[in-house]
């Protein structure tokens, strides 16, 4: 059986036939075509599907977006506002905090979510904001330097 | 800064600067597309259906009732796949028996291992096929599990393939697919001069390479009898070529696209979806999909051997090291091919003894195959070997670097298994780590140690081929078939840009796919800067030939006169002005048409990596939890071409290297059963659990590469295994041989060698 529900992805409304357990992480890239999310394990363990809801992270493969109406849903697709990068977009570019790419959305999101909620963390409380979120390529200190980066960025932009 | 370069006076305009990585843009906004992002439309899902046992015979397999279940399309066994000649074929950095890959990617009459595919589905939604797997019946005869090489190596084993033999046993059935034996000198000579002798024994458990991405594939096939997967892989080349013996299709015949990948780090240079893929595209009509979750990544693609090694080394009273014994017994997983000759090969190569006796073993058991993971067999056999050089230097009273130095490899030193070294670095690596900052600062604080150890590896050479366009506005794209997976795209593009006079941004580079370019094999082996590199360099060549050919036409000279300096073309006493590329391009359809450089290589002169890295790590007491304080590693990159990528690569494998030394490994229980086949239970490091790693890039430049490249993916981790062990000897005075040094094993040791009995029933 399929629920009729609505969903806010990136600032946008869509209105849904889904069977009830099927997750965020299915939703958003097969119904939506967003597939910048990714799927690294489904079971919560990897942190590549993170996702904001109202601007917190969450595990897209553990979410159903059944509990999500009337919430806003933010993936990486929607980290850009309009045809401007986000500050993390860029210091993570150019810093090669990006190597394999897979786990760099999820990454941004969690760290999207510190800055908004501290932005100026320091170094431990940037690898807490990240602990969830596994890398395999970098041994994190590129992505640690670009939150730096991207966290001086938005606190002195620059005149 | 975190960052040094050393010796980099190159005077190259773009090589060695830091521009925005081509794919960075692409990352961070979600639009790379990685295999599991492909989708076609009619597209059908398969599904794997995999041994629960590790050891059994398939007496039968019934799947009516699956193909019953309305939406199943296809349900194959391995009477589906012919059956493959039984002969080693060289293939990227491991070889290849076609029987065995076959038996690999659909089990015959025996599951070798848990996870062992035995049937695949394909259905019009995953969760169809999924349910459809549960409606296929097999009947096994359980057969006794054999786990490790000892078990694996003990007289009354039992067998996995009664047909495997082995030269030195004759007929007799055997666990053991080879022994290889390296010699020089006599060992027991120089054991009598020696006058400290030190002999251990260790042992090191399987890992994965953990690469966030788990494997995919989407397969089409036309009744045309042409095919095309999508896939990520290190080796699209490497997927066709294996795909079609798996098949028994043309290799021409099959089209394999690569896609973004998601981390390798060697796992992705065979196929294990792919072939399966094809088959139910081919057996339907329609596109497949297949993706991997983490536990059958985990279970049954390819992570590297546990083994079972005995060193034995002795030195005379001024360190100077006279001979050394190796033992090494590598689990190949259910088929042959252990990385353990190449373990042989790599274990003593840092250093110039005279005297050397290495003795290799690859051996089956009943866990998946293995596949290479970054400096395979490297890892295990340097753990085991640099312990054994640290015990010596604390016994001559000599530190551990300066005995590195006294003992290390140089030009003209003979490699154990080959000709005398051309210019290395190896000495160069140890007196950076000597000069750091690190290893000059004093590491205070009780239960505290600092550790040091060293590593190499061969780098490789191998088939490339490389296109370069140069574009109506001067712009260029670099084309080739390598797949990226640590930056080659950025070099490929430097390399480019620097031999055009263009900037880094200027030059596109593209990873086409296995009919758009010439034979280029797998991304493995660090070859692809060099090798890949080396052909990029070429076709910018051939390129720039043509570009001044068109010049000489320009200006009615010969094309010899024409000279390319500071991004301009100049003729010899021609009155026209100089002209940039740019200029040039925008006359080149009236001066014969397009212009495009290649270039195919079969590279030789691979020059070797040596990396040694310094650790320091403070152990709990109460629970054997060792923490990373501070970790520096330099590493000879050649040249560096991008160093924020090298920067990348090293601190990468330095990571890896760790999660190896400290946590990860597979656990079974006796039947064989992997008890941690998920994420939070194979435990690699996460964000707090490392030290910022801190990099010193040294260049020593490889002869025999134009720019001086080495190669720089791999070496990186073969050292810290064995520099968390030295370092945690000198906190707290024991020293481990076994990995992981996981808190209830550094505990253990702890108390066994204080004289309290272990509090743990680890065993």
């Amino acid at each position: 059986m399929k629920h009729l529900i609505t969903l806010r992805v990136n600032r946008q409304t869509y209105e849904l036939a889904l069977a009830a357990n099927k997750t965020l992480l299915e939703v958003l890239r097969e119904d939506l075509e967003l597939s910048g999310t990714k799927h690294g394990c489904e079971l919560g363990e990897c942190g590549a599907c993170t996702v904001l809801i109202d601007g917190n992270p969450f595990l897209s493969c553990l979410t159903l977006p059944i509990e999500l109406q009337g919430k806003e849903i933010t993936t990486v697709e929607g980290v850009a506002a309009d045809a401007e990068p986000h500050a993390l977009q860029t210091a993570f570019a150019e810093l090669g905090a990006s190597q394999c790419g897979y786990c760099t959305p999820g990454m941004m999101l969690a760290a999207k979510a510190l800055l908004e909620r501290n932005p100026r963390p320091n170094r431990e409380e940037i690898k807490d904001a990240l602990a969830g979120n596994i890398c395999r390529c970098t041994g994190y200190l590129k992505i640690i330097e670009a939150v730096e980066l991207a966290a001086r960025r938005i606190s002195e932009p620059p005149a | 800064m975190a960052t040094n370069t050393i010796d980099s006076s190159s005077g190259y305009r773009v090589i060695g600067t830091r521009p925005i990585r081509p794919d960075g843009v692409d990352k961070v906004t979600g639009r790379a597309k990685y295999g599991a992002d492909y989708a076609l439309p009619g597209m059908l899902h398969g599904k794997v259906l995999r041994s629960p046992h590790a050891h059994a015979r398939i007496k039968a397999i019934r799947f009516e009732r699956a193909l019953k279940l309305p939406g199943v399309k296809a349900v194959v066994t391995g009477k589906d796949l012919p059956e493959g000649e039984n002969k080693s074929v060289p293939l990227g950095e491991m070889s290849v028996n076609p029987r065995y890959l076959g038996h690999n990617i659909l089990a015959r009459d025996k599951a070798l291992y848990q996870g062992h595919a035995v049937a695949a589905v394909a259905a019009v939604g995953l969760h169809i096929a999924e349910q459809a797997l549960e409606l296929i019946e097999i009947e096994y005869e359980l057969l006794p599990p054999v786990m490790t090489v000892d078990e694996a190596m003990a007289n009354s084993a039992p067998i996995l393939d009664p047909e495997l033999r082995n030269e030195e046993q004759g007929d007799e059935p055997t666990n053991i697919a080879k022994h290889t034996q390296l010699k020089r000198g006599e060992t027991e000579a120089g054991f009598k001069s020696a006058q400290t002798v030190v002999e251990r024994e260790f042992r090191t458990a399987m890992v994965h390479q953990g690469y966030i991405e788990p494997h995919n594939a989407l397969a089409t096939y036309g009744s045309d009898g042409r095919a095309t997967i999508y896939c990520s892989t290190q080796g699209p080349f490497e997927v066709r070529g294996m795909s079609a013996a798996v098949l028994g299709v043309p290799v021409g015949s099959i089209k394999v696209v690569p896609a973004e990948i998601g981390g390798g780090f060697g796992g992705k240079t065979t196929v294990y979806l792919e072939p399966l893929a094809l088959l139910l595209a081919m057996k339907t009509g329609r596109p497949v999909k297949m993706v991997m979750t983490r536990a059958e990544v985990l279970r049954a693609s390819g992570p590297t051997s546990g083994s079972h090694i005995k060193v034995k080394m002795g030195c005379a009273r001024d360190g100077k090291i006279t001979a050394a014994c190796v033992w090494l017994a590598y689990e190949a997983g259910a088929f042959p091919g252990s990385p353990v000759a190449a373990a042989a090969m790599t274990v003593l190569a840092p250093y110039a003894i005279p005297n050397v006796l290495i003795d290799a073993y690859d051996v089956v058991v009943n866990r998946p195959k293995t596949a290479a993971y970054r400096a395979p067999g490297a890892t295990n056999a340097a753990f085991a070997a640099e312990t054994v050089i640290d015990e010596l230097a604390e016994r001559c009273g000599i530190d551990p670097l300066e005995m590195r130095i006294l003992n290390g490899a140089r030009e003209g030193t003979p490699h154990p298994a080959g000709p005398p070294y051309r210019r290395i670095g190896f000495i160069e690596t140890c007196e950076a780590i000597k000069n750091s900052p690190h290893y000059r600062s004093e590491l205070n604080g009780a239960n505290r140690g600092r550790g040091v150890a060293s590593g190499f590896w061969f780098n490789a050479g191998m088939q490339s081929a490389a296109m370069v366009n140069i574009h109506a506005d001067g712009t260029a794209s670099v084309v080739t078939g390598s797949p990226d997976i640590g930056g080659s795209r950025a070099s490929c593009a430097m390399i480019a840009a620097e031999v055009l006079g263009l900037e880094a941004e200027e030059v596109r580079p593209v990873v086409t796919d296995t009919d758009a370019i010439g034979h280029t094999d797998v991304t493995g082996g660090s070859r692809v800067t060099f090798a890949t590199g080396m052909a990029v360099f070429q076709a910018a060549e051939d390129a720039m030939r043509q570009l001044k050919e068109r010049a000489a036409k320009l200006w009615e000279c010969k094309p010899e006169e024409v000279e390319f300096r500071a991004g301009k073309f100049f003729a010899k006493g021609n009155p026209d002005a100089p002209i940039t590329i740019k200029e040039l391009a925008k006359r080149l359809p009236r001066t014969g048409g397009p212009v495009s450089g290649r270039a195919t290589v079969n590279a030789r002169g691979v020059g070797p990596a040596f990396a040694t890295t310094c650790i320091d790590v403070e152990v709990d007491l109460d629970t054997g939890k060792v923490e990373i304080l501070r970790c520096t590693v330099a590493q000879d990159a050649g040249r560096a071409i991008h160093p924020a990528y090298v920067e990348g690569q090293m601190q990468g494998g330095t990571a890896q290297g760790i999660g190896w030394a400290l946590n990860e490994e597979y656990v079974y229980d006796a039947q064989g059963r992997m008890l941690n086949a998920g994420l939070l239970d194979y435990r690699m490091p996460t964000c707090p659990d490392l030290p910022m790693i801190e990099t010193i890039i040294v260049e020593v430049p490889n002869p025999g590469h134009p720019l001086g490249v080495r190669g720089v993916g791999e070496v990186s981790i073969v050292p810290p295994p064995a520099a968390v062990a030295n370092a945690i000897y000198r906190a707290v005075g024991v020293r481990l041989t076994e990995l992981p040094m996981s808190p209830p094993r550094v505990l253990k040791a702890i108390l066994t060698h204080s004289g309290q009995p272990s509090a743990t029933a680890w065993s």
